[in-house]
């Protein structure tokens, strides 16, 4: 196969996956790009920040230290913690997103929840190039949301149609995401400890700053069971 | 802030982000074998970073006030009913962002 071919190839398999990704991005980053509007900002710094930050929650928090008094300590500090999840799937990729080349340095950069998911869990089909198809994994979804965040940007007071709910077209696709692991899992120590440790620390500490709580508990709890978790855990 | 500020407040932020993404495939450089404790992570932390996420995007929703979490509850059912009954990826997801729409459009 040619190499245009193969990255076509890469291409047709990659999209299907990340359509419920269009959905919701584009929703998001609409969202995202209105809250940019009404909050006195022009269009494009919605452009810019989706293009180059490209992580989403932080983009949200990002207009409040906009609009706050200049601190970039903070402003790094808060980013740190608030995207420290992405250390854990940095872990999980290290052998996946090692060998494909320069497309790695892009594969880490774009490593938001949503392509981390698909390219951790996706079965590529034999005969697909795997450095391929995560690229155009992360690079759909970076364009989906750019694509959002610009349009809410300049359009934003101007769409008037009933979108109420589609947000949860990301907790579905987190549903789903959740239970294809759960499917190929053998045992669901690991899966059922991030559920009960995420829903302890959220009554405990509350929504805004259950996470860093939750991450830290789950990594005390996989570490304490070590032994029984590596004898029988491992995925199929 | 002047515009200046504002930059350098963007790019710290770009900064913070790429830091957490890039770490760990600094820390543990291709070549080295990575610590079998990190492996091990590696293999049974997405599982529990799943489950996680869930509760991530739940965790605005109170079981208390409004509408008690009860077009969440019933809207997750179904992703779970029709991603057992079906197993196609976009069926259960756009399956359960519709009821939810509905339900919340139009019930709750």
């Amino acid at each position: 196969m040619s190499e245009k071919a193969m990255r076509k190839a890469a291409f047709k398999a990659a999209f299907p996956h990340t359509i419920p990704i269009f959905a919701g991005f584009w929703f998001l980053g609409l969202t995202y790009g209105i809250y940019m509007n009404v909050s006195g900002f022009g269009f494009w710094y919605p452009m810019l920040m989706s293009l180059t930050i490209f992580a989403g929650s932080v983009e949200f928090v990002t207009v409040n230290l906009l609009l706050g008094s200049f601190n970039p300590l903070q402003a790094l500090a808060m980013t740190v913690m608030i995207n420290a999840r992405h250390l854990f799937y940095g872990i999980s990729m290290l052998d996946k997103y090692r060998g494909n080349g320069r497309k790695d340095i892009y594969l880490i950069y774009g490593m938001c929840d949503e392509s981390f998911s698909i390219n951790y869990t996706a079965d590529i089909p034999e005969g697909i190039d795997r450095g391929w198809f995560m690229f155009f994994v992360t690079l759909l979804n970076h364009f989906y949301w750019f694509f959002g965040a610009t349009l809410g940007g300049i359009f934003g007071t101007f769409i008037h149609f009933n979108t109420e709910g589609l947000d949860f077209v990301m907790t579905a696709m987190f549903v789903v995401i959740f239970m294809e692991q759960w499917m190929k899992e053998e045992r669901h120590a690991s899966s059922l400890a991030g559920i009960g440790i995420s829903f302890l620390c959220l009554t405990a500490f509350g929504p805004e700053n259950f996470m860093i709580p939750a991450m830290l508990a789950i990594l005390v709890v996989l570490t304490v069971f070590r032994k029984p978790l590596e004898e029988g855990g491992k995925r199929k | 802030m002047t515009w200046s500020e504002q930059m350098i407040t963007i790019g710290m932020v770009v900064l913070g982000t790429a830091l957490t993404r890039f770490l760990p495939f600094l820390i543990f450089p291709a070549g080295k074998p990575t610590p079998k404790y990190i492996q091990y992570l590696g293999k049974v932390l997405p599982s529990a970073v799943f489950g996680l996420l869930v509760l991530y995007c739940l965790k605005n929703v109170s079981l208390f006030t409004g509408s008690h979490g009860i077009p969440e509850f019933i809207s997750i059912a179904l992703v779970v009913i029709l991603h057992l009954w079906r197993r196609q990826m976009l069926v259960s997801i756009a399956g359960g962002t519709i009821c939810y729409m509905l339900l919340v459009q139009f019930v709750f």
